[in-house]
C-alpha cells in the first residue's frame, strides 16, 4: 500500500523522442483536415466531414498518449477510470442532446398557411 | 460508564474503522485530484459543444460560418497552440533533468505562443463584432462565442498560472512543490490543446463545409 502512495511525482513523463513523435503526428493530423477543406480535395462535403471528425478523434488519442501520458496504470488505474467515466458522460450528453433536439426541430417545422388552415 | 462503551482493546469486539494511520506524503494525491478536475472541466466543454451542435445552424437570417470564418487565421492559431504544447513538453523534460535555466526559457517560449494564440483570437473576435456578428446576433453566434470564449478564458488563466510558476521557480528553484505545480499546469495546458482539436474540427472546419 505504501509503495503505491509513495511515488515520485515526476515519474514517467515521456522522452524527447516521444514528444517529437507526438508533435509530428499532430501536425500531420491537423494539416490534413485543413488541406481537405481549403482545397476541397474530396469534392464531397459529407465525406470531408467524416474525414475531419475521424482525424480529430485520432488526434485526440495521439495527444492523450504522447502529451498527457495517459495509460491504464497511472495513479493505480484511477486516472483511466475517471477518463472512461467522463467519456461515457460526454457521449450521453452529446448524442442525447443532438438526438432529442433533432426530433424536436423536425416536429416543429414551420407550417405553411394552407396546412395551418387545415388543422383541427 | 467505561463498561458500557465498546471495548476497543478486546480483539473480539467489532472495529469499523481503520486502526493504523496511513502515510500521507504531501501532494501524493494532487495529480489524481487535478485529473478529476480536468475531467469535470471536460464535461463543461462537452455541454458547450452540445449547445453549439444544436444551435449551430440557427443563423436567424444572419451570417453563417462560411461568411465569417477565415481558415488561414484559424490554421495559424492552431499552430500557435500546437507549438506551445511541444515547448511545454520540452520545459517538462528540462525540469526532469533539474535544469532551471532551460526550464524557464521553454516556459517563456510557451507563454509567448500562448499569448500569440490569445492575441489572434481577440483579433478574430473584435473583427467579428465590428462586422456586426456579435453574440446577440443569432443562436449560432451565441453558442460560438460561449464555446470559443470559454476556451480562450481557460488559456488566459493558464497563462497567468504559467507566469506565476515562472516567478515561483525563479524564487525557489525546482523544489518538489514547484515540480508538482508544473506537472499540473502541463496537464491543464495539453488538455486545452485537446479541446482546441474539437473546436477547430467541429466549429471551424465543419462550419465552413456545412
Amino acid at each position: 500500500m505504501s509503495s503505491e502512495i509513495h511515488h515520485d511525482t515526476t515519474h514517467a513523463h515521456g522522452s524527447r523522442k516521444s514528444y517529437i513523435t507526438g508533435f509530428g503526428l499532430s501536425v500531420l493530423l491537423t494539416a490534413i483536415p485543413f488541406w481537405l477543406v481549403m482545397t476541397n480535395a474530396l469534392s464531397n462535403n459529407t465525406l470531408t466531414g467524416v474525414a475531419i471528425m475521424s482525424l480529430a478523434c485520432v488526434q485526440i488519442v495521439v495527444h492523450m498518449i504522447y502529451f498527457l501520458h495517459m495509460d491504464t496504470k497511472a495513479e493505480g488505474g484511477w486516472n483511466f477510470m475517471a477518463l472512461m467515466f467522463t467519456l461515457v458522460l460526454v457521449v450521453i450528453a452529446l448524442s442525447g442532446s443532438l438526438w432529442v433536439m433533432f426530433h424536436l426541430t423536425s416536429n416543429m417545422m414551420p407550417v405553411s398557411a394552407h396546412d395551418m388552415s387545415q388543422m383541427p | 460508564m467505561p463498561d458500557t462503551m465498546l471495548d476497543t482493546h478486546n480483539p473480539l469486539a467489532p472495529s469499523f474503522y481503520v486502526v493504523d494511520e496511513h502515510d500521507h506524503p504531501e501532494g501524493a494525491s494532487t495529480m489524481l485530484g487535478f485529473w478529476i478536475y480536468l475531467m469535470s472541466d471536460c464535461l463543461i466543454f462537452a455541454i458547450l459543444f452540445a449547445a453549439y451542435a444544436v444551435l449551430g445552424g440557427n443563423y436567424a437570417a444572419g451570417p453563417s460560418p462560411k461568411d465569417l470564418f477565415e481558415l488561414p487565421l484559424v490554421a495559424v492559431n492552431t499552430s500557435m497552440l500546437l507549438l506551445s504544447s511541444i515547448t511545454y513538453g520540452f520545459a517538462m523534460l528540462s525540469m526532469n533533468e533539474r535544469r532551471v535555466g532551460s526550464t524557464q526559457v521553454w516556459l517563456a517560449v510557451t507563454a509567448l505562443f500562448g499569448m500569440a494564440f490569445i492575441g489572434i483570437e481577440l483579433y478574430e473576435f473584435t473583427h467579428l463584432i465590428a462586422e456586426g456578428a456579435t453574440p446577440q446576433r443569432s443562436a449560432f453566434l451565441s453558442a460560438f462565442f460561449t464555446l470559443v470564449g470559454t476556451h480562450g478564458l481557460h488559456v488566459t488563466m493558464g497563462l497567468i498560472w504559467l507566469v506565476t510558476l515562472m516567478v515561483q521557480v525563479a524564487r525557489h528553484g525546482l523544489i518538489p512543490a514547484n515540480r508538482r505545480r508544473l506537472m499540473c499546469l502541463s496537464l491543464f495546458w495539453h488538455f486545452l490543446d485537446v479541446i482546441w482539436i474539437g473546436v477547430f474540427s467541429f466549429v471551424y472546419l465543419m462550419g465552413v463545409i456545412r
